[in-house]
Order: structure tokens, then sequence, then C-alpha cells
């Protein structure tokens, strides 16, 4: 019974991480129509970034908060130096360009950081496990990626359905041109919408480097993760991206945790102890081609014209 | 016409090059030089090339020439890679392989056309007994061996249950099957992850910590080790149930692993304190010419690679053509070794001694492996009775 609640918390944990790097996916692709394979490569630098400012102050938290800052303005000024040219361009073009930095910022981190890697230790804090019912015990630093990622979905539900920069988000998530026309600056909208997105990419990374290693490449796995969900969720959608990041985390734990000893009771030790890790990580696929055949828009698509 | 005259001019003059190339030493090493488990590939490089150094730069006095190849870690990338090195550059030896899964895709192009393969890492036991081949050595080990002692050495400490994590690809599988067939006590769990993308171990650690054993043993090569003593660490498991490695803690992943690793045991053959004079001036001349890197294992065996090819074509006086005279000279070891002492069993898989290694912090305040003591003497990997060569 304990070890169901445990992997619960296991899988609500990485879905949830999976859902700041998502949400900020989704903003980008469902609103701007932009294909920004180079997420990846924002999650990784909000990860460098964290890992380096933490060394510098000394201090998580306040290391933690300049990374956020750093990765927001990375994302503007990319955004400002390369990617406005192009909007108007078809998904091939920006999936080759965006492509192609990934391979610049991977380079780029390997010439500042070096291929080794970087560690971020925890404050001595956070490195004790919290018991949260009788004879449960969870990490504190995962269970702070819970708190901190549900205070983000509630922050960005608030400010996409409750304010007026988010009706303009959810009006150019619909009907981009018509926004432009009622004379809004869409140009600086797409700048903040970027640069917001950036910057829950770069949350998602720096949350995750202390559990995973701080490297090049970080992102590209990951990423892959990320477009399942939106593409479960549904394109555009913050609410999509939220339910289908915690059902994949949630199926990917549980996968992990229970199929072996499921399979082991069909199949012999060895050939179930082969095949679960290749069935539970097929597990989210399997369920995204379900829903495509289902729901093919995703689970909460966004109303289109 | 005068098109097509020209480009078979152009391809007889390609095809020309490696007649003239005949008087260097032709190695390719192939071994993975991007992505996050670079830094690996990069040791090998480091040592390898301070091997050449120490021999002059030349083997038998001809001039040594090495392709390195970039494997990406991909079975199949590497297969190419060692096409390419075999069928286009000819080379007279190929080197590398860190990943076993890499090995076992590339190893039918090299053995089929009777190049020598050196393999200074990955030790699949296909490779040990019904692949084993006469063109195919070993710098290391065969998976199982390492983990074997491991297993030896737990029994040494009275454990007397663990449960076992590992990846789920062909050294994963070896590994395992390493600790279980010399561990005495009761294997209560075993746990494969999927490699290389799988890097949260949450739900396997999970597991462990609720199967009630008395220790955990794990292989993690690479970052995925360093993540793997974090989450560890985190989940407060490290106070209630002791870890076992093999390949997990080494001088590469050390400096990212900290006090994570401290007093966490491993086994080895080589580690960078055995006190032989080839060692010494191994890793003393490593530290000089790579500032602020220290040599691993996978250097040390990269190393007695170049050694090892050395020793045969100094044999033959450099034809390179008397491949018999060569494997001959090859199975008698007839070089210093940095781990000390070894020698090739039936299937040129070495026979050589395991230490425990612990982590320690050194003189200058870092943390380093050392060896505390020798846990299997002359250790002979349990594949080679199915190794066709007797």
């Amino acid at each position: 019974m304990y070890l169901v609640v445990e992997q619960l918390l296991n899988g609500l944990q990485f879905g949830l991480l999976l859902f700041l790097l998502a949400a900020g996916l989704t903003l980008v692709f469902g609103i701007m129509d932009f294909v920004n394979l180079a997420h990846g490569s924002l999650y990784m630098m909000g990860a460098y970034f964290a890992a380096t400012f933490v060394a510098w102050t000394g201090s998580f938290v306040l290391g933690a908060l300049m990374a956020l800052g750093a990765t927001l303005l990375l994302g503007i000024a990319l955004e400002y130096a390369a990617l406005r040219h192009l909007y108007g361009r078809d998904h091939l073009d920006q999936v080759l360009a965006t492509f192609g930095l990934i391979l610049f910022f991977n380079d780029a981190v390997r010439l500042i950081w070096g291929p080794a890697g970087l560690a971020l230790p925890l404050p001595v804090w956070l490195t004790v496990p919290v018991q949260i019912i009788p004879g449960v015990y969870y990490p504190a630093y995962r269970l702070m990626i819970i708190v901190v990622a549900l205070a983000v979905a509630a922050l960005l539900y608030l400010v996409v359905m409750r304010t007026r920069v988010g009706m303009l988000i959810r009006a150019g998530a619909s009907n981009r041109e018509m926004i432009g026309a009622l004379g809004i600056n869409i140009k600086l909208l797409f700048t903040l919408v970027f640069g917001l997105g950036a910057a829950l990419a770069g949350l998602a990374g720096l949350m995750q480097a202390p559990i995973l290693t701080v490297q090049i490449g970080m992102g590209e796995n990951i990423l892959i993760l990320a477009f399942v969900i939106i593409v479960i969720g549904g394109i555009g959608s913050i609410r999509g991206a939220f339910m289908a990041a915690v059902f994949v985390g949630i199926i990917d734990t549980m996968g992990r945790a229970f199929l072996p000893d499921l399979l082991r009771k069909v199949l012999s030790g060895a050939a179930a102890s082969t095949a679960a890790p290749a069935l539970s990580s097929m597990l989210i696929y399997l369920l995204m081609a379900i829903i495509l055949v289902l729901r093919p828009e995703g689970l909460f698509p966004v109303a289109k014209r | 016409m005068k098109k097509a005259f020209w480009l078979a001019g152009a391809m007889a003059l390609a095809l020309a090059q490696p007649a003239t190339a005949a008087d260097s030493v032709k190695i390719g090493f192939v071994s993975t030089f991007s992505g996050p488990t670079a830094v690996i590939g990069n040791d090998m490089r480091n040592s390898f090339e301070l091997a050449l150094d120490h021999l002059g730069r030349k083997i038998d006095g001809k001039p040594v020439e090495v392709i390195y190849e970039d494997d990406q870690q991909k079975p199949d990338v590497g297969k190419q890679k060692t096409e390419k090195l075999v069928q286009s550059d000819k080379v007279d030896f190929i080197v590398g392989y860190i990943w076993s899964n890499v090995l076992l895709a590339s190893l039918k192009t090299a053995v089929d056309s009777k190049t020598f393969l050196i393999s200074a890492n990955a030790g699949p036991s296909q490779l040990a007994g019904e692949l084993c081949s006469p063109y195919v050595f070993s710098t290391s080990w065969q998976n199982d061996q390492t983990p074997q002692a491991v297993g030896t050495y737990m029994n040494q400490k009275g454990v007397k249950s663990v449960f076992l994590i590992g990846p789920n690809y062909a050294a994963g599988k070896d590994m395992l099957a390493g600790v279980k067939s010399t561990f005495k006590g009761e294997v209560v769990g075993e746990e494969y992850t999927v490699w290389p993308s799988q890097l949260d171990f949450s739900a396997e650690l999970t597991k462990a910590k609720n199967s009630k054993a008395e220790s955990i043993f794990v292989f993690y090569p690479g970052a995925a080790g360093v993540q793997f003593l974090n989450q560890y660490a985190q989940a407060g498991i490290k106070q209630q149930i002791p870890l076992y490695t093999a390949f997990t803690i080494d001088e590469l992943s050390l400096p990212l692993q900290k006090d994570n690793a401290l007093g966490v045991p491993g086994a080895q053959q080589w580690v960078n304190d055995l006190p032989n004079e080839e060692n010494k001036k191994f890793v003393a001349d490593y530290r000089k010419k790579y500032p602020g890197l220290r040599p691993t294992f996978y250097g040390a065996q990269s190393y007695d690679a170049a050694n090892l090819i050395n020793s045969a074509v100094v044999a033959v006086k450099g034809d390179l053509t008397k491949k018999d005279a060569m494997k001959a000279e090859m199975e008698k070891v007839n070089f210093k070794s940095v781990r000390g002492p070894f020698k090739y069993g039936n299937n040129h898989i070495p026979v050589q001694n395991f230490y425990l290694q612990d982590v320690v912090k050194d003189a200058d305040g870092q943390l380093s492996l050392k060896t505390v003591a020798t846990i299997v003497k002359d250790d002979q990997d349990r594949f080679h009775d199915k190794c066709a060569m007797k």
C-alpha cells in the first residue's frame, strides 16, 4: 500500500516536471504556431545557469532565481535576434532552424563550461526525506518540485484565464490575424510569450538539475516527452498540457514500478526483466496513439476560429 | 565522356592511396566523442595519445596514424564507422569501444575482414564465449568479472540479501548476472531501466527501499551513475541500505558525485594507485600532459592497447601481413601493463586480479580512488569454456 502511494508521488512529481517543460512548449507552439525544437536547449541553459549562479552566490534559492531571470532574458534575446524572422515561414523551415539552434547551444555550452557537465548540489535542508504520512518518507526536494510546479500551474491558469494579457494570449491561440487587426502589438506579445515559455523551460531545467546531472544535450530526450504531452493534451492548451503531463508521469512511473512484477507472472524471470523496461517505455506512446485515434485534436483542444 | 575520364582518374588516385601509405601503422579508434558520455571517449583518446608519446609516436620505426571515429553511443553508428575504417581506410588495427552493444554490432565487420580488434573497454559475455575470435583481444575484462568480484566481497562482508539495479542492455544484463553468479545470499529484486534515456530512478529506488533488502548493487557507467548516487542520497536510502557498485564511481564521475560517493565500495582491475613503475609513469605523465584531469580505468585500458599493438608489430618487424605471428605474440602479453602482470585466457580475455576500491580524500583535498585489498587473484571469466579456441 505504502509502495503504491510512494510510486504515485514519484509519478506525480515526474509529471509535474514534464508539465513545466510542456507548458512553455505549448504556449509557443499553440499560440505562436512556432515549432521550437530548441525548447530543450533552454531547459539545458536553465540548468547550467543555475549550477553557475548557485556556485557563485552560495545560495540555492538566490541562484535559482537568477537562473530563472537569465533564461527569461535569453529567451527574449533569442526571439528578438533569430526566431521572429521565422514566423512567416512554414514548419519545416522552423524545424531546421531550431534544430540548428540545438547544435549551436550544445557547442556553446561545451565551449563555455567544458564537456564534463556540472553538479548542482542541494542545500542540506532539502536533502532530508520528509515523513508525509506515517511510514512513508519522501525526498524533500522532490516534494518541493511538486509544490513549485503546482504553484506555477495555478499562476499560469490565473494569468491565462483571468488577465487581459491572458485574454490576448487565448485570442492569439484562436485567431492571430484578428488580434493583430484589433491594434494589439502582436510582436511584443509574441516576444513576451516566448520569454515566458523560455523561463518555464529554464525552471524545469533548474529544478531537475539536482536530481539529474547538468550536462550537454540533457534537453533532447525529455523534449520528446514534452511533445508527446502537448499532442495528448491538445496543442496550445495549458489545461491539456497539465492533465496530459500528470497522466504521462504517472503511467510511466507505474509502468516501470509494477509491470516487471506483472510480467513475471506470465513470462520467465529473465524474459520479463528484459521485456518490462522496453514495454513500460512504450506505454506512453501507446497512450498517445490511442488518443490520436479517438481524439485527433488531443484531450482538450483549443477552439480554432 | 571527358568527365568520366577525369572521374576514373580521380578514383584510381584515391585507390592508389593505401599502397603509398603502407609504411605507416594505421589504427582506427572507435569511441564516443559526442553527447554526455564524450568525457569517457576523450579520456580513452588522451591515454592512447599519451601511450603513443611514450612510444616516440612510432611503432617499430614506422609513423603511427590514428583515425578517431565517434560512435555516438549508438550501435548502428558504431557499425558504420567500423565498416568505414575496415573497408575504405584499410586500418591495421581497430581499438576502442566503450559500450557492449556497440561492440557487438561492430564485431562481425572486423572479424570478417581479419582486422585485429582490441576492445579497450566493452566485454560482453558473447565476446568471451561463442563469438570469440583469433583476431579479437581485450585489454579490459569480461563484463561479469568485476561484479563477480563485488559479489565475492559482499560474501566476505556477510551480506545476506541484495537488490540489483542496472540498465537494460548487453552490459547491464552481464553485470547483474555477474553478481548473481558469486553472491551467496538472496537476490530479493532485480530492476532493469531503459538505456540510455532513463535518468530518473525514483521508481526503482522506492522498490529497493520497500524490498527490505540488506544491500543494493548498482551498475551505471558515466553520468547516469552520478544521477543514481544523487537520487540514492536524496531519498535518504544511503543511511538505511548500503550500496555496492561496479563501474559507477570512477575518476571522471567523482568530481560530480562528491561526497555522495564516499564510503561506496567498488571493484576494479586497475586503480590509479597500483604500485608498479609503468602505472606511476602513466598516471604522473597523464596529469602533466592534461592538467586538471585524472586518468581512469578506461584510459589505462587504452594505454595497454597501444602497447599491445606495439609488441605485436615489433615482433614481426613491421611486416603487418604476418597475422599469425602477431596473434601469437599478443597472446604472450609481451609488454608491461599498467595494471601489473596479466595473462590471456584461451579466449583472449585477461586473467587478472580484481581489487577493492574505496573513495578517499587525497593529499590535495580532492576525492580519489584507492586500492584497499585484492578481492580475487588471477580471475578467469566464466565463459571461456564456450569459446571454440582452445
